[in-house]
């Protein structure tokens, strides 16, 4: 579906990216983790061709990126990013709708159809939002508008989803939520998800496969069992941690391992 | 269907208005709205072409204007003249040089995602007339060199406040404003380093134009102002719902399909084409582009696909009456219109600001 092969980012002299190389199928949610400046925003980034790769390039159902167009690849791949506070006041439901725009045509001079007003209410109430379609995005909370920003990712009925800390502003109850609705999409509608988190117990949790970068290079990549481990992560995260199992879920559990100063 | 979690969203507070859809902009609410502003529009023409230094009869002026002189009634000749042949050209004028200003500022607002963007604050009139003062003082003899000097002046303005405001994170509203300001007073001074190149007279007639002086409505010229008014508004209404996703961010037009690049340079060359053919005719109309967005925003939508040609129609309103204010307040002295609309739209522009 989406395949990054030998990726390199490189900002002036410095190399964010080194030498990456990914695949992202169906039904696969990955979760991309390290340590602040490891790469892996530079790398979501140029998943969707956002930045240019310094070496090395990115393939989208088997043809290069850079073979499509814009609206071609809005139509396969939505990003989901930090929102940020908007400049006009914009309403829920028109931010939402700004998702339908990689499927507008030159007819009818841009605006949105019916099924377009379908899909995003639709899309409105998976995500719980449908009490809010008329409120001003500067009007909401942090949380409230990461969901809306989930919201049009979805709208645009991409099979891929690249999202940048979703959760970064979620209480845990929205954080599972979220999450549980990306897994949703990817195990019944055969959608893939790559997503960047600092929390690497959801990352365990949800995803099935996680890819660990430090200073830009690849470290490993696999299932949490095999990736989470205490030495690798300990390395990857320059912190000492102790690896469980979650009492319920089985799923690796991560916890710090501080060094008390007494 | 998806089940997501069934137990009550953790919401604070449940909304009573829950699938409105009466807020936003269709496509049945644009063309409401812009009729009704076309309505507006044929009012004022006809009001403002019956006043003036000579006041004209409204029934036997209706007339005259509806068979295009033909049959004028009770008019005098000398009337009609002044009606058909300076009148009517002028109010043309104005209707243009209005919609131009309004349109391109409403563009500048959404591109920029300032509201305080405007033709005239961000040194781009300005640019149009430092083009304009280049050929008229090198290229006096041909009249065209004016609005093409002009669309340069002002595209160069544009792209150097452009340049000038970004900073690493992207244009903040402060570094515009500070950018325009800049670019603004700067060309201010090569404006008036030039009049110092021209003799006594002229730069009396040309201290007014720069203010903004619509009395110069020659034929061939306002020709020109209707075309690149049309194309130029039409190009800014088709690139409509880009702008709305720009509005909310270059990244996420970008990662929305948004060709950002090619959309903005459109963008740019339009609206500089709109300040540039205005301010070659016009002189510097300024606040229209500033104040009739905002109006047109506040009363209907931030929809750029219904703003921009709503702004279009009511700002060639707006400077119909302040033309008309200009030529009738001292009547028979004239006023410059841009001084009526910064008479008008200062005062209102700190309403405004108020009131955010």
């Amino acid at each position: 579906m989406l395949e990054a092969r030998n990726v390199n980012i490189n900002y002036g002299m410095r190399q964010a990216v080194v030498n990456v190389s990914l695949r992202v199928s169906p039904g696969d949610m990955t979760a991309i983790v390290g340590a602040n400046g490891a790469g892996k925003s530079s790398l979501l980034r140029a998943l969707n061709g956002a930045i240019q790769p310094s070496r090395g390039e990115i393939f989208l159902d088997g043809k290069p990126l850079n073979s499509y167009a814009r609206r071609a690849i809005g139509r396969r791949i939505a990003v989901v990013t930090q929102e940020a506070l908007l400049a006009f006041p914009v309403s829920v439901l028109e931010y939402v709708l700004g998702g339908r725009y990689p499927w507008s045509g030159p007819g009818t001079w841009g605006w949105e159809s019916e099924r377009d007003l379908e899909i995003a209410f639709e899309v409105l109430r998976e995500t719980e939002l449908d009490n809010f379609s008329a409120r001003l995005m500067n009007e909401l909370s942090g949380g409230e508008r990461q969901r809306v920003v989930l919201a049009r990712a979805l709208a645009t009925t991409a099979g891929i989803l690249l999202l940048d800390e979703p959760t970064a502003n979620l209480d845990l109850a929205h954080q599972a939520s979220m999450l549980t609705l990306v897994r949703e999409h990817c195990d019944e509608r055969a959608k893939a998800a790559v997503i960047v988190t600092h929390d690497i117990n959801l990352a365990a949790e949800f995803a099935n496969r996680i890819v660990l970068l430090k200073s830009g290079h690849l470290i490993a990549a696999g299932n949490p069992h095999e990736v989470l481990t205490e030495e690798l992560l300990s390395e990857v995260l320059e912190i000492k941690v102790l690896v469980d199992a979650h009492p319920l879920s089985g799923a690796p559990r991560i916890t710090p391992a501080h060094e008390l100063r007494r | 269907m998806s089940s997501s979690l069934n137990k009550e969203a953790p919401t604070i507070s449940r909304n009573a208005v829950s699938l409105d859809r009466s807020a936003r902009a269709t496509l049945r609410k644009t063309l409401f709205v812009c009729g009704a502003l076309t309505v507006m529009l044929i009012f004022i023409v006809i009001i403002a072409a019956t006043l003036g230094s000579e006041r004209l009869p409204l029934v036997d002026a209706l007339r005259a204007l509806f068979t295009g002189g033909a049959s004028s009634g009770a008019l005098t000749s000398t009337q009609r003249a002044i009606l058909i042949d300076i009148r009517l050209p002028r109010i043309l004028l104005a209707a243009t040089v209005g919609a131009s200003l309004a349109a391109a500022g409403a563009s500048y607002q959404a591109l920029l995602r300032n509201a305080l963007a405007e033709p005239f604050l961000l040194g781009i009139s300005n640019g149009a007339a430092v083009g304009t003062m280049v050929a008229l003082v090198f290229f006096d003899a041909n009249e065209w060199t004016r609005p093409v000097m002009a669309f340069a002046g002002a595209l160069g303005a544009t792209l150097l406040v452009y340049r000038l405001a970004r900073g690493r994170a992207g244009a903040s509203p402060e570094r515009l404003i500070l950018a325009g300001v800049i670019v603004m007073t700067f060309q201010s001074s090569v404006i008036v380093f030039i009049t110092t190149l021209m003799d006594a007279t002229r730069i009396r007639s040309f201290t007014f134009w720069l203010l903004g002086d619509l009395s110069q409505a020659a034929s061939g010229s306002l020709w020109i102002a209707v075309v690149s008014t049309i194309a130029g508004v039409a190009a800014l209404t088709f690139r409509a719902r880009q702008l709305n996703l720009l509005m909310l961010g270059e990244r996420d037009a970008f990662d929305l399909g948004v060709e950002v690049e090619r959309v903005r340079l459109q963008v740019f060359l339009a609206a500089s084409l709109l300040v540039g053919v205005s301010v070659a005719l016009s002189g510097s109309v300024g606040y229209v582009g500033l104040v009739v967005p905002h109006l047109v925003r506040m009363s209907t939508s931030g929809d750029s696909r219904l703003t921009i040609p709503a702004a279009a129609l009511a700002g060639a309103s707006f400077v119909i009456v302040a033309d008309t204010l200009a030529r009738t307040v001292i009547a028979p002295r004239e006023l410059p219109v841009g001084a009526i609309t910064a008479l008008i739209g200062a005062p209102l522009f700190i309403y405004l600001l108020k009131r955010r």
